[in-house]
């Protein structure tokens, strides 16, 4: 009989090439044993080709040197967030986000906090040696009250430094994780425990039954500057004060796996739309670039995208670019629309064909961007105090009183689809942008015909006034 | 099964060039029956070695050792 490491590349060629055995860790690092546990628990359970292994930043960055199994590498913090987009879209499949105490205790706590309150289905394995490993041996959210580190030389101050985080208990008082432990690599009982709580870990993701959450207390002999041996006496006798051992909650036995609602395609074809349209060929329509600007709330952003749909379901490539502030109401808001019937490069306009202004700062602002024999369209409530370029279309259209009279001041943006209508500045079939007019208050069929009927008196009276 | 140097008892297999000689499983060896070689290996780490005789394939030294290709144990088969 025979005892040896299970669950690893045979060799492990993304580090040194093909005949490389080893790892790339500190001699005595507990990385290595925490691997050989993960690994030999994912292989005993069958599950390598239905496992996929979210590696983190730190010294575990290489994880995907050695697990054989799906691998991907998270940026900095973030592998409870990517584990959580890989376990909604591979469901039935396991997901194991291997983090340390920089990565998941400092800038990626919130993602991995939030990811245990949602009760995400993978596993998430902790790391924690109390200080940063991979970038030498500084003071870490888990370094110890008085312990001396690279950036903590006289000890950690804890009126200064804030107290070690214990990430075990503040995660107990979530609801959803079904299993939490503490366990640790130091000694060879402590690494039987630590290797049972693995499995048991492990076993609930092959069960999908939800979250669990296993820190393990790991030594750092290089940060810790001792050897191996002490490295792994420091985390019984120091690190076990402040982070005690043991299980936190075990659900597992209660659990059931967690029913997931899945985005219909339907919705997402909602969102996305796609055109069935036949592509316009390139040649047969002249790009054209607009931009829509006013403040936020006037239906700038709507306006464009009514523009956009229309382009769409009649074949042309286009694109819709919004540009606004925070705020929801009253900031500065414009959007870039690009028909097109070749490819568009960019979807930012710099110098558009037509400019359409609903209020005064973004008139004066966009007004000398627009191209020599351009048109520009705005409110005529609007008081222009400064001179128009001399060599565009400059049309003053009473939209905002046109919605006014109609009985629904917000339509002010309708007004002006009919004017660039009437202007045929759009450059697609009239029916189009009416039907992607309607379609943009599907949510809101009332309002169709009183929109339709803004249209038309727009059209009227830009018509009599062109 | 193993390698017939110990008759088929149960021993522990150190491969060499893989130790990195943090001695954790000399350490956790219950049997005292690892201890640190004399040459380097050629890493330049002071490898762990089996001292030839007291090993009950336990396989602790395999749970203590960080590294995932440097001890196996073979265990001695029932018969």
């Amino acid at each position: 009989m025979l005892k040896k490491a299970v669950g690893f590349y045979e060799h492990f060629e993304r580090k040194d090439g093909s005949k490389s055995k080893a790892t790339h860790y500190c001699a005595g690092c507990g990385h290595g044993i925490i691997h050989k546990l993960i690994a030999e628990a994912v292989a005993e359970y069958g599950l390598q080709d239905d496992t996929v292994f979210v590696s983190p930043v730190g010294c575990g960055a290489f994880c995907y040197y050695y697990f054989d199994c799906g691998n991907v590498a998270a940026g900095h913090g973030r592998a409870s967030a990517v584990a959580t987009g890989l376990s909604r879209s591979l469901p039935g499949k396991v997901v194991i986000a291997y983090q340390g105490d920089g990565d998941l205790g400092a800038i990626g706590f919130n993602n991995a906090f939030q990811a245990a309150n949602r009760g995400e289905k993978f596993v998430c394995f902790f790391v924690n040696n109390a200080i940063y490993g991979m970038t030498g041996g500084q003071m870490a959210p888990t370094t110890l009250p008085d312990q001396k580190t690279a950036t903590t030389p006289y000890g950690r101050d804890v009126r200064k430094d804030g107290y070690p985080l214990k990430v075990c208990e503040v995660f107990n008082q979530l609801e959803a994780p079904i299993f939490i432990e503490r366990v640790s690599v130091a000694d060879t009982k402590r690494i039987l425990k630590a290797k049972k709580a693995i499995r048991k870990a492990i076993e609930i993701q092959k069960e999908g039954k939800g979250y669990a959450f296993v820190e393990i207390l790991s030594p750092c002999p290089t940060n810790m500057k001792v050897s191996a041996v002490a490295a792994a006496q420091f985390t019984i006798d120091a690190m076990e004060k402040t982070y005690p051992l043991g299980n936190f909650r075990d659900r597992s036995a209660e659990a059931t796996p967690p029913a997931r609602h899945d985005m219909a395609v339907k919705a997402l074809d909602e969102l996305v739309v796609a055109s069935s349209a036949e592509q316009v060929d390139a040649g047969s329509f002249t790009e054209k670039e607009f931009k829509f600007c006013g403040f936020g709330g006037q239906g700038i952003l709507s306006l464009g995208l009514v523009l956009a749909h229309a382009g769409n379901d009649t074949g042309r490539n286009v694109s819709w670019f919004p540009s606004y502030g925070p705020e929801q109401r009253g900031g500065t808001a414009s959007c870039s629309v690009v028909l097109s019937g070749g490819e568009i490069g960019s979807p930012t306009v710099d110098k558009p064909d037509v400019l359409v202004a609903m209020n005064q700062p973004s008139l004066e602002k966009f007004a000398p961007t627009v191209k020599d024999g351009g048109v520009i369209i705005y409110d005529a409530q609007i008081p222009v105090e400064f001179e128009l370029p001399k060599n565009v279309t400059v049309y003053a259209f009473p939209a905002a009183q046109i919605a006014t009279e109609k009985g629904v001041p917000k339509a002010a943006n309708t007004a002006l689809l009919g004017a660039l209508i009437a202007l045929d500045l759009i450059g697609l079939p009239e029916d189009a942008v009416l039907t992607a007019l309607k379609d943009s208050f599907a949510a809101k069929p009332k309002l169709i015909p009183k929109n339709m009927e803004i249209v038309e008196t727009a059209k009227g009276w830009m018509k009599a006034h062109r | 099964m193993g390698c017939n140097k110990y008759g088929g008892e149960s021993h522990p297999h150190i491969i060499i060039d893989e130790c990195k000689g943090c001695g954790r499983c000399i350490e956790a060896c219950p049997k005292d029956c690892l201890r640190f070689a004399e040459k380097m290996n050629g890493k330049g780490y002071i490898p762990a070695e089996y001292i030839g005789k007291g090993c009950t394939g336990c396989g602790i030294c395999f749970y203590n050792c960080p590294e995932p290709y440097a001890i196996e144990v073979y265990k001695k088969d029932k018969e």
